[in-house]
C-alpha cells in the first residue's frame, strides 16, 4: 500500500496545494492565468495517476477534461478576454500578500486538523488526499474573497473546483465522478461566457457609497 | 412510461420545442401546457408509485414536494403568460429573449423535479446545479447593470455553495464506502439510510457541516444569504416567485435528506443545534432588515429569508411536532409567497417601478390587486386564519414546551417581522394613491387560487393530509 504509487499520489496532491499557494501571490492577471493552467496540469496528472493506481480507466476521461479544457481552453479564453477588456494591469488585493499567505497556511493547518481525525478509519490514500483537497478548496475560497476582479475570482473558483475534483477522484470507486466533472466544466464554461458577454470589468471597483447603493437597487 | 419519467421528460421535451418556437403567445401557452402535464403526472404519483430505482425514487417525503413544485410551476407559468406580454410591450424583453426565457423556464423545472426525485446523492447535486444555472441566466435576462450584477453575485455565491455541497457529498460517500463497498450503492440514498448507523460518525459530522453551508447558501440562510435579495429583485417576477416558492424548498429538501442520514446514526452529532442557530439568526436578521427596505421585491425577498429561518429552526427542533410544523410552513410559505410575487409583479408593471416610495394606495387605485396583496401579506405575516399562522403557532408552542428561551427568541423574531410587514403594507395598500394609476391587465386566477388554499388550510386541514404530514414528520426523525 505504502509504495511508490502512494507516494506519487501524495506528491501530486501536495503539488496542487503548492500551486494554490503560488496563485495567491500572483498580482498580474496573465501570470495568474498561467498559474491556473499549471494548477490544472497538476490536477490532470494527479487524476491520471489515481486512474492508474485505482485501476479505474474512466478517470482518464476526467484527466483529459482537466488537461484539455481547464489547462488549455479556459486559460486561452481568459487571456483573450483580459486582453480585449484591457485589464492586464495589477490586481488589487483586498488584503496584503503576506497576510493572505499566513491565512492560507492557517487554512491548510485547519483542514489537516479537521480531516485527519475525522477520516481515521478511511483508507490512508483517500484520507490524506481528502485533507489536501480540502486545503485547495479553502485556499480557493480565500482567493475569491481577497480579489475584486471578476477574472481572478473565476481563477479562485476554478482552483476551488480542482480541489473538489481531486477529492472526488481520491475517494476510491466513487460513481458519477466523470459526470460531475463534466457538470463542473459546463458551470465554468458558463462563467467564462458570462464574463465575456456581460463584460464585467471590475466588481466593486469603487468605494463610492452611492455606487454601492445603486448596485443594491435601493437608492431613494 | 411511468409517471416519474413524464414529470422529468415533459419539461425537457418542452424546453427543446420552446427553444425552436418563435411566437411568444404560442410559447407561453406551450409553457403552461408542459407545466400542466407535469402537474397531472405528479398528482398521479399519489395513486400509483413506480418502484425505487438506483437513480430515481418516489417516497412519502418527496411526493409532497413534487406535487407542490409542479403546482406552483404551473400557476407561475399562467402568471408568467400575462406578465411577459406586458414586458414585451414595455420593451424590457424582446421576442428572442422570450424564446430563451421559456426554454430556460422548463429546464429549471426539470432541474428542480430531478433534484426532488433523485435517489442518488450525486445526481441530486447535479440537478441542483442545473436549477441554479438556469435561474442565474433568468435573473440576468433584463441585462441592465443591476440585473447583471445580481446574476453575477448569485452565480458566484451559488457556485461556491454547491461546490461545498459537493465536497460534503463526497465525504458522505467516503463514510459509506467501508460499509457498502466501492461503487454506486454507496451513493444511493435508499441504501444509505438503511445502513447509516454503521457509518463512521466523525466523517458524517464533517460532511454535514459542508452540506449545511453548501445547500444552506442556496436556502438563503443568514450569513450566506447575500445573493437572495438581489436575485429576487432584478429578475423577472415569475422567476422571483419560483425562486422563493420552489428553489429554496428544493435546496432545503436536499438538506433534509442528509439530516435524516445523520439522525439515523446514533454517534453522529445532532444536526439540531446547528440548524436551530442558523434558523434563528436568519429569522432575527431578516426580521430587522424588513424595516429599511425601499424596494418591494427586496422586501419580500427578505421575508423569504425570514421564513426559511423559521422552517430550518422548526426542522432543527425536530420531533414529530417540529417536523410537522416545518413541513406545513414550507408548503404554506411556498404558496403564499408566490401569490404575493404574482401580485407584486403586476403592481410593479402598473407603477413602472419597484420602489416602495412609488407605490401607494393600491386598494383605492387597483382594488382587486391591492386587496389580493393585503390578504397575501397578512397571511405571510402570520395573521389568523391563514395556514402560516397555524404552522407558526405550532412552532412557537411546541418550542415553548421544550425550550422556553428559544421560543421567546422565535416569538420576538416573528413579531419584529410582523410589525415590519404591516408597516410596509399600510404604506403600499392604504393611504393616498402614489405612482401611476394605469389600467392593469392581470390574470388573478393563480394568485387567488394560492391564497384560497392557504386560507382554507388555516381553517380546515383535511384529515388524510394531516395524517400524511404526521407520517412524514415521523420519518424525518
Amino acid at each position: 500500500m505504502h509504495g511508490f504509487g502512494f507516494d506519487l499520489a501524495h506528491m501530486l496532491a501536495g503539488g496542487l496545494v503548492l500551486v494554490s499557494l503560488a496563485m495567491l501571490y500572483q498580482d498580474r492577471l496573465y501570470s495568474l492565468i498561467n498559474t491556473l493552467a499549471v494548477h490544472a496540469v497538476v490536477l490532470a496528472l494527479s487524476v491520471a495517476w489515481q486512474a492508474r493506481i485505482q485501476d479505474a480507466p474512466h478517470l482518464y476521461i476526467t484527466a483529459v477534461i482537466a488537461l484539455g479544457f481547464k489547462a488549455i481552453v479556459v486559460p486561452m479564453a481568459l487571456r483573450r478576454m483580459v486582453f480585449k477588456l484591457g485589464i492586464h494591469r495589477e490586481i488589487e488585493n483586498v488584503v496584503g500578500v503576506g497576510l493572505t499567505m499566513l491565512g492560507a497556511i492557517g487554512l491548510i493547518a485547519l483542514s489537516l486538523v479537521v480531516m485527519l481525525p475525522a477520516t481515521m478509519h478511511a483508507d490512508p490514500l483517500a484520507r490524506e488526499d481528502i485533507a489536501l483537497a480540502l486545503s485547495v478548496v479553502l485556499i480557493g475560497l480565500l482567493m475569491m474573497v481577497t480579489r475584486r476582479n471578476a477574472v481572478s475570482q473565476v481563477a479562485g473558483f476554478m482552483s476551488l473546483e480542482n480541489g473538489i475534483v481531486l477529492a472526488a477522484t481520491g475517494a476510491q470507486g466513487m460513481p458519477l465522478v466523470v459526470e460531475i466533472s463534466v457538470a463542473f466544466s459546463i458551470l465554468i464554461a458558463f462563467i467564462v461566457i458570462g464574463i465575456f458577454l456581460f463584460r464585467i470589468r471590475e466588481r466593486f471597483d469603487t468605494v463610492d457609497v452611492q455606487a454601492l447603493d445603486r448596485f443594491r437597487g435601493e437608492q431613494r | 412510461m411511468n409517471a416519474v419519467s413524464i414529470v422529468l421528460a415533459a419539461p425537457v421535451v418542452a424546453a427543446a420545442v420552446l427553444a425552436a418556437v418563435p411566437g411568444y403567445r404560442i410559447s407561453a401557452r406551450l409553457n403552461m401546457a408542459a407545466c400542466l402535464i407535469s402537474l397531472l403526472a405528479a398528482l398521479s404519483l399519489f395513486a400509483r408509485r413506480p418502484e425505487v430505482g438506483n437513480y430515481l425514487m418516489i417516497d412519502d417525503l418527496n411526493v409532497v414536494f413534487i406535487v407542490l413544485n409542479t403546482f406552483v410551476g404551473f400557476t407561475a407559468s399562467v402568471f408568467s403568460a400575462s406578465y411577459i406580454a406586458h414586458e414585451l410591450d414595455s420593451g424590457r424583453l424582446t421576442v428572442g429573449y422570450l424564446r430563451f426565457y421559456h426554454a430556460m423556464y422548463q429546464l429549471m423545472m426539470f432541474g428542480m423535479n430531478l433534484a426532488l426525485v433523485a435517489n442518488n446523492i450525486g445526481l441530486m447535486w447535479v440537478a441542483v446545479e442545473l436549477a441554479t444555472l438556469t435561474t442565474v441566466v433568468m435573473v440576468g435576462i433584463y441585462r441592465t447593470h443591476e440585473a447583471i450584477e445580481a446574476a453575477w453575485k448569485y452565480f458566484i455565491l451559488g457556485s461556491v455553495g454547491i461546490a461545498l455541497a459537493l465536497f460534503g457529498t463526497i465525504l458522505v460517500y467516503l463514510a459509506a464506502r467501508p460499509v457498502l463497498g466501492a461503487g454506486s450503492d454507496a451513493m444511493v440514498w435508499t441504501v444509505l439510510i438503511t445502513r447509516a448507523h454503521d457509518f463512521d460518525p466523525s466523517l458524517l459530522n464533517v460532511a454535514f457541516v459542508f452540506l449545511l453551508l453548501g445547500y444552506g447558501t442556496k436556502v438563503g440562510l443568514a450569513p450566506l444569504h447575500a445573493w437572495l435579495p438581489d436575485a429576487h429583485a432584478e429578475g423577472p417576477t415569475p422567476i422571483s416567485a419560483v425562486l422563493s416558492g420552489l428553489l429554496l424548498n428544493v435546496a432545503l429538501y436536499a438538506l433534509l435528506r442528509f439530516k435524516m442520514l445523520l439522525a439515523a446514526n446514533p454517534d453522529a452529532i445532532a444536526p439540531g443545534p446547528l440548524m436551530v442557530t442558523l434558523g434563528l439568526v436568519s429569522l432575527l436578521f431578516a426580521g430587522f432588515m424588513l424595516y429599511r427596505r425601499r424596494d418591494i421585491k427586496r422586501l419580500f425577498a427578505y421575508s423569504s429569508i425570514e421564513h426559511m429561518g423559521i422552517i430550518v429552526f422548526a426542522f432543527g427542533m425536530a420531533g414529530p411536532l417540529g417536523n410537522f410544523a416545518g413541513l406545513l410552513q414550507m408548503t404554506m410559505h411556498s404558496l403564499t409567497k408566490s401569490a404575493i410575487f404574482f401580485s407584486v409583479g403586476h403592481v410593479a408593471q402598473v407603477k413602472g417601478s419597484q420602489r416602495l416610495s412609488d407605490i401607494g394606495g393600491l386598494t383605492t387605485s387597483h382594488p382587486v390587486l391591492g386587496w389580493g396583496l393585503v390578504v397575501g401579506v397578512a397571511a405571510i405575516a402570520g395573521l389568523p386564519p391563514s395556514g402560516v399562522f397555524m404552522s407558526e403557532f405550532l412552532i412557537v408552542s411546541s418550542t415553548f414546551a421544550r425550550q422556553p428561551y428559544l421560543a421567546t427568541l422565535v416569538a420576538l423574531g416573528l413579531l419584529v417581522a410582523f410589525g415590519a410587514l404591516l408597516m410596509q403594507l399600510s404604506r403600499i395598500a392604504f393611504g393616498e394613491v402614489r405612482g401611476k394609476v394605469g389600467p392593469v391587465e392581470a390574470s388573478y386566477v393563480p394568485m387567488f387560487a394560492h391564497l384560497a388554499i392557504v386560507l382554507i388550510a388555516g381553517i380546515f386541514l383535511p384529515g388524510p393530509l394531516v395524517r400524511w404530514f404526521q407520517h412524514v414528520a415521523v420519518l424525518l426523525g
